[in-house]
Order: structure tokens, then C-alpha cells, then sequence
């Protein structure tokens, strides 16, 4: 067509952007290419800020907390921990399923974000799967040592052995390790997939030899060709949909080893949807809380933007209501059912039992708290959002500690009930389960690209292949500023 | 992109796995061989403070076992003999009454004896589960389990030797399927026990009074069938309702 004019082109581009109704870009102030590769890889290749030191050295001290907490815990015997009868699920369990929990939102920001097209992953997918990688591992230990000899603990996998025996395939704990492993297998390849052409790029910019020898090795001779980016898209996505499954069945498969169980307050149909819904809730929670300070320390406002931080609250508002109507759905339930020992459960857990403080702490947390999302300012306040995170991170903690150890001291018989709390080398392990997760994050973003470099470069307008030339000329000189 | 590394490290990678998996297969190799109880346990045959000749007690003179492991038909345990047992037919005047071989027993026997010090002989443990296994006799042997089949042919044994893995997927392995080591119960202890020297009309007669049927159904039921330990392994089996538990309580509790 002869006569095309440039607002022609543009709506052939983006229609909506001709109509005045144009969305939100995702980085803002026009940053070019060059500036992007230069502002994420320069948090690898300069010098840490000092608050970077103020926050690894006590995540060291706290890892080596966890060292010395596991080996009393070995050297000394089980006993160590607060667990007996009748409560033998403790803060191990609540810490465990509090730690997968908190994956979860890395593998959907993986991978359902990535198969339903939300460009606006691209900032946060990188970190969120770091985490996931991290909290999956801080996850592991506490059941790896809640078996009691952990030298024993190969007998979960499918080994032939001279014992003759083999594992028991109906039981939900078996299958949870192969959920949990899977997940770590998954999540991990997904991660370092994604990491490949960023490793490139460092490795390109890299100064000595040393330097671009290690980032050389990991990625894999990388060198953008066209070839080379047909295949990795074409892998990537195809592990995006091996991993979407994943964020509903971990959790799900966490959620039978109470489920399928008898014990009132365990024993419930609407775990499932619950767990997961409670999973993705606390995982952006947490994504919030490790970005938002990484966003400012690092300057990655314009990369990391208030549309977002936005989206992630609304996430928050949509999961914690879900969570909230799943908690009075099961109050609902043991009322309606009239089971008598479930009724029981549910009155004591709020009303007449020894840790209903747990119980308000939960729903304040879970439920009232993000409840303020509704409200546009506080979604883009900072300082409410970060303290709404930290409220659901640790309304998500009482929820798994509300399920697992009440339920359990009290129990069909009030002769068996019993009270629990956590021994010292309870706490330590669970603070040091903190500063390892804290420490394996600052390592991350000290020698690994905390943003997809060539994902975020994809999401930027000039992207696009149908992007107008006379544009792509004006943005040549827009790189200097 | 530069040459960052040297071209001899092309193929480093193949190598690194390759030997990385011949490794592996050698570990798995080497544990599978040497750390289970078939190679740790296997042909354990301690010296014992009296070379006591198994083949030559039980084996020439024919004493059954129970004369000196006396409590194994009533107990968990299968006692070893005090020295007194022994005292009853090696005591002054009696078999080889001076032998060099017997001197710890008169040690501990012989109250006129210069060396008479009264301290028991430390025999020498040869099979042995462990603490957390509990194993019982008398739920054995009094079910059709003979001595044998977890000692093996101690009556032609000059020293006592491991013969089984008393591993515990070779526990598992009978209680799976115990039919085929069950005999009746008046020939535990005669080791050398054959099918053949079992009169199959006192055996039917046995099995027809204890399952309340008829003799005569029980042959034509069997007919053309081999006469071995199987088939009488399966009949005691049912007669008996011998139904090994295999539950991890039924061991470790």
C-alpha cells in the first residue's frame, strides 16, 4: 500500500496502542538493549553493596546453625526435638511443607505464566525459580531427618537391597518424595535451561580468562546462533509444560499425607485445592519480599515496575481468599457433616482447644490482611505491600503449624491428647533453615543474573518483528543518556 | 566469541561421564558382592575355646540336637549347653576323660583338678542376628522348620561354619513361601531328612485326621503328582494354617 502512514502501521501493531487505551509498558523509561545487558550483569561483575555483607554474614551464621542443630540432632538422638506421643509431626513437618509451599510460586511464574503468554514474568521469572530451587532444598531437609536415622534415609528410593523389601506404593509419604524430587529435578533443569544464553552473555563480558572459562563451561558453547534459539525456545517450552502439572500436583500430593489419613482436622476432601491455592499465596509472598529490596538496592526500578508488584497483589487477594474460604469451608463442613470427632476437632482448633492463638494468627494473616489489595494505593505502596507479605509469610507458617501438631494433640481420645512446642534445636534448625535459604540467595545474586537478560529484551517494543524501522532509527540515538 | 578453551578438552566432557558411569558401575559392583550378608557373613567359622566336632556328636554318634541345645523347643533362644552337659559323659572315668582338648572343661568341671578355676567355657557365637531383629526358636521348630534349614548340615560339620546369609530378605524368602521347608515335626532335628523316608500312609492318615477328610480323597487329589518336600511342604502348610507374618513388627518390635 502506497499511501501507509505511521499511525497505519501502528495499529497494525498494536491496535489497542492506536486507540488510546495503551497497556502498561513493562519496562519503562525506554531502556534500550545495552542498557539492560549493562544494568544486570553489572550486579555480577561489580562490587557487592555493603548491605549485601550486613545480610550474607548472619545467613552464614545462621547456615552453620543449621550444621551444628542437625549434627546434635544425629550425635544425640531424636529426642533432642520437643516431638513425642502424642504429637510426632512437630515444626520438621510444618517446616517442611512451609518450605515447598514457598517454591510454588517460581514453578507457576515458570510455567503457566509462560504457556498463557504473561509477558510480565519475564522480570521475576529468574528469581522466583532461584527461590523455588532454594526453598525446595531447605524443604528436603527436614523430612531427609525427621525419619530418624538419616544415614537410612536411601530407603525411600526404589533400591534392590539385601533386605528383601521394597517400598510401600500406597503410602501419600512415598509418594511425596517422588513429588518433591521431580519438582527439584524439574524446577532445577527449567532454571539452568533459562539461565544458558544469560551465562553466555557473561561469559562474553567477562575479563579474565578464569571468569570466562566458568561461565564458559555452563553455558554450553552458547553462541545465539538462529539454530541454537530454535531449539532452546522449542525446549523451553516444552519444559514449561512438563512443569505445569507440577505446581498443582506437589502440593496436592503434600496435602494426602494428611488427607488420606484418619485424624480428625487431617482427614478432608478439600485439602488438595487448598494446598495449592496456599502454596502459590505464600510463594508471592515471598517473591515480594526478596524483590522488593533487590529491586532498590540494585536499581532495577524500571525493570522490575509497580505493574508487577501490582499483578503479584492481586495474585495475593486472589489466593488468600481462596484460602480464606477454604478455612471456612472446613469450619463449615465439620459442623454441617455432624461427624462428632470432627466437630471437636474444628472447636477445639478455635474455640475451646490449647492453640487457638494459632488459629487467629492464621486467619489475621491469611485472610484479613491481604484483604487491603483491594485497594489500588496499597498496591502501590511499597511499605504496605512488603509488611502484607511478610504477614502472609508468616500466616502461611501458622497455617501448616494450625494443621499439623494441633490436629494431632487431640486426638479421638482425651486420653491421648497431649500439648507440644518446639526444643531449642527445633528453632535453631528452623532460623537456620532461614540463613541458608538467605545465603544460597545472595550467592545467586552475586554470581548469577538475578533477571532473565534475553527474556526481558524480548517484552521490549523493539522486539517485535512487525516493530515500525523509522522507531528502531530513533531509539539508535535514545541509548546514550 | 574467542577460543577460551583448549582443543584437548573437545571431548573432556564424554570422558569425565564415561568414567564417571564405569565408576558408578564398579561401586554398585563392589557393594553388591561384598557388602551384603551372602560375602559378610557367609563361611564365618570362629575358632572355639574346645574344637568340639559337630560331625562326630551328632553327626557318627547320632545324639540329637536337643541333648545339649536343650531349651530351643520352649524358648526365643536356643541355649548353649552348660558344662555340665558336657561333664555327663566326658566326667572322670568316662569318654576321653584325659584328653588335652577337654582341659577347659576340667577347669571348669573338675573340683579335685589342679587347675580347677569353676569358670564357665566362653564358647564363641557363630550365628547372630542383630538386636533390633528378634528371632525365636520355638515358633520355628515347633511349626516344621528344622534346624537345618538356617544352620544347614551341622551334622557334618567338624567346626561350625555360617552356611546362610540369615539376611533379611532370606528370612522374607520363606516367610513368603514356607511351604517348601516344612517337614513333620518328629523329624526337625534329623537333619539329613529325606522326602522319600516319609511312609506317605501314616502321613496322609496324619494329614486326614488333622484336616477332617478321608484318606483316600487326599491320594486321589495327589495322583501323578511328585512325592517330594514340596508337595509334602504344602500339605503340612495347610494342615498346620502356617502363615508367616510379614509385617515389619512381626521382627522388629
Amino acid at each position: 500500500m502506497a499511501d501507509t502512514t505511521q499511525a497505519n502501521l501502528l495499529t497494525a501493531v498494536h491496535p489497542s496502542e492506536a486507540e488510546g487505551v495503551a497497556r502498561e509498558p513493562l519496562v519503562l523509561n525506554q531502556r534500550s538493549l545495552g542498557w539492560i545487558t549493562d544494568r544486570i550483569c553489572g550486579i555480577v561483575e561489580n562490587r557487592q553493596p555493603l548491605i549485601w555483607w550486613i545480610l550474607f554474614v548472619p545467613s552464614v551464621a545462621g547456615f552453620l546453625a543449621l550444621v551444628f542443630s542437625l549434627f546434635y540432632l544425629v550425635s544425640t538422638g531424636v529426642g533432642v526435638w520437643g516431638m513425642n506421643h502424642p504429637v510426632a509431626w512437630g515444626w520438621d513437618i510444618v517446616n517442611f511443607v512451609f518450605w515447598i509451599g514457598i517454591g510454588h510460586a517460581g514453578t507457576l511464574i515458570s510455567a503457566i505464566l509462560f504457556l498463557t503468554r504473561q509477558k510480565w514474568r519475564t522480570s521475576v521469572n529468574r528469581a522466583a525459580e532461584a527461590m523455588t530451587i532454594f526453598a525446595v532444598i531447605c524443604a528436603g531437609i527436614f523430612p531427609g531427618f525427621h525419619v530418624g536415622r538419616f544415614w537410612m534415609v536411601w530407603f525411600l528410593a526404589p533400591i534392590p537391597n539385601s533386605n528383601g523389601i521394597w517400598q510401600n506404593f500406597k503410602s501419600p509419604l512415598l509418594w511425596d518424595v517422588f513429588a518433591v524430587s521431580t519438582y527439584f529435578t524439574v524446577s532445577l533443569i527449567f532454571w539452568y535451561v533459562g539461565l544458558i544464553p544469560d551465562l553466555a552473555s557473561l561469559r562474553d563480558r567477562a575479563k579474565s580468562l578464569l571468569r570466562k572459562r566458568i561461565y564458559g563451561f555452563f553455558a554450553l558453547g552458547w553462541r545465539g546462533g538462529n539454530r541454537q534459539w530454535r531449539h532452546y525456545e522449542m525446549a523451553y517450552l516444552l519444559l514449561a509444560a512438563l512443569a505445569t502439572p507440577l505446581v498443582l500436583s506437589v502440593h496436592t500430593v503434600v496435602s494426602f499425607d494428611f488427607a488420606t489419613s484418619v485424624i480428625p482436622g487431617w482427614h478432608t476432601t478439600i485439602f488438595p485445592p487448598y494446598f495449592v491455592a496456599g502454596a502459590i499465596f505464600g510463594g508471592f509472598a515471598m517473591v515480594l519480599t526478596l524483590m522488593l529490596p533487590i529491586r532498590k538496592l540494585y536499581g532495577l526500578e524500571d525493570l522490575f515496575t509497580h505493574k508487577h508488584i501490582d499483578n503479584m497483589a492481586k495474585i495475593i487477594l486472589l489466593t488468600g481468599t481462596i484460602v480464606g474460604y477454604a478455612y471456612i469451608m472446613e469450619l463449615f463442613i465439620s459442623y454441617y457433616a455432624g461427624n462428632a470427632y470432627e466437630t471437636d476437632a474444628f472447636h477445639m482448633r478455635i474455640l475451646s482447644g490449647p492453640y487457638t492463638w494459632a488459629y487467629y494468627c492464621m486467619f489475621f494473616c491469611n485472610v484479613i490482611s491481604p484483604q487491603i489489595f483491594w485497594f489500588k494505593w496499597a498496591r502501590h505502596n511499597l511499605w504496605v505491600v512488603f509488611i502484607i507479605a511478610n504477614f502472609v509469610n508468616a500466616g502461611m507458617w501458622f497455617e501448616r503449624f494450625v494443621i499439623i501438631p494441633t490436629s494431632l494433640a487431640r486426638d479421638f481420645l482425651p486420653g491421648q491428647w497431649g500439648y507440644y512446642s518446639a526444643s531449642w534445636v527445633e528453632k535453631t534448625l528452623f532460623v537456620g533453615s532461614f540463613g541458608l535459604f538467605l545465603m544460597l540467595f545472595l550467592l545467586f545474586l552475586r554470581f548469577l543474573p538475578v533477571i532473565a537478560i534475553s527474556e526481558v529484551k524480548g517484552v521490549l517494543p523493539e522486539s517485535d518483528p512487525h516493530y515500525p524501522a523509522w522507531k528502531r532509527l530513533r531509539l539508535g540515538r535514545r541509548g546514550e543518556k | 566469541m574467542g577460543n577460551i578453551f583448549p582443543r584437548w578438552t573437545n571431548l573432556l566432557a564424554i570422558k569425565i561421564l564415561v568414567g564417571l558411569m564405569a565408576l558408578g558401575t564398579c561401586v554398585v559392583a563392589v557393594a553388591w558382592y561384598s557388602w551384603t550378608p551372602k560375602h559378610t557373613r557367609v563361611g564365618y567359622m570362629p575358632e572355639q575355646p574346645i574344637p568340639f566336632d559337630h560331625s562326630l556328636h551328632a553327626g557318627q554318634l547320632g545324639m540329637d540336637c536337643r541333648y545339649c541345645h536343650s531349651q530351643v523347643e520352649n524358648s526365643p533362644h536356643s541355649n548353649l549347653p552348660a558344662a555340665q552337659v558336657c561333664w555327663n559323659c566326658h566326667g572322670p572315668g568316662k569318654a576321653k576323660a584325659d584328653s588335652p582338648k577337654l582341659e577347659l572343661l576340667r577347669q571348669a568341671m573338675d573340683v579335685n583338678y589342679e587347675g580347677y578355676t569353676g569358670k564357665p567355657i566362653e564358647w564363641v557365637q557363630v550365628h547372630k542376628v542383630p538386636d533390633y531383629a528378634h528371632f525365636t526358636h520355638q515358633a520355628h521348630v515347633n511349626r516344621g522348620v528344622s534346624c537345618a534349614e538356617c544352620h544347614g548340615r551341622v551334622d557334618q560339620m567338624p567346626v561350625v561354619v555360617h552356611e546362610k546369609p540369615l539376611s533379611m530378605s532370606w528370612c522374607l524368602e520363606c516367610h513368603r513361601d514356607p511351604g517348601k521347608s516344612l517337614r513333620p515335626l518328629d523329624e526337625i532335628t534329623n537333619l539329613a531328612w529325606k522326602a522319600e523316608d516319609l511312609d506317605s500312609k501314616a502321613f496322609y492318615a496324619y494329614l486326614a485326621e488333622k484336616m477332617e477328610t478321608s484318606v483316600s480323597k487326599l491320594e486321589k487329589a495327589d495322583e501323578g503328582k511328585k512325592w517330594d518336600r514340596e508337595l509334602i511342604g504344602a500339605h503340612l502348610q495347610k494342615a498346620w494354617s502356617v502363615h508367616p507374618p510379614q509385617d515389619c513388627a512381626s521382627c522388629h518390635y
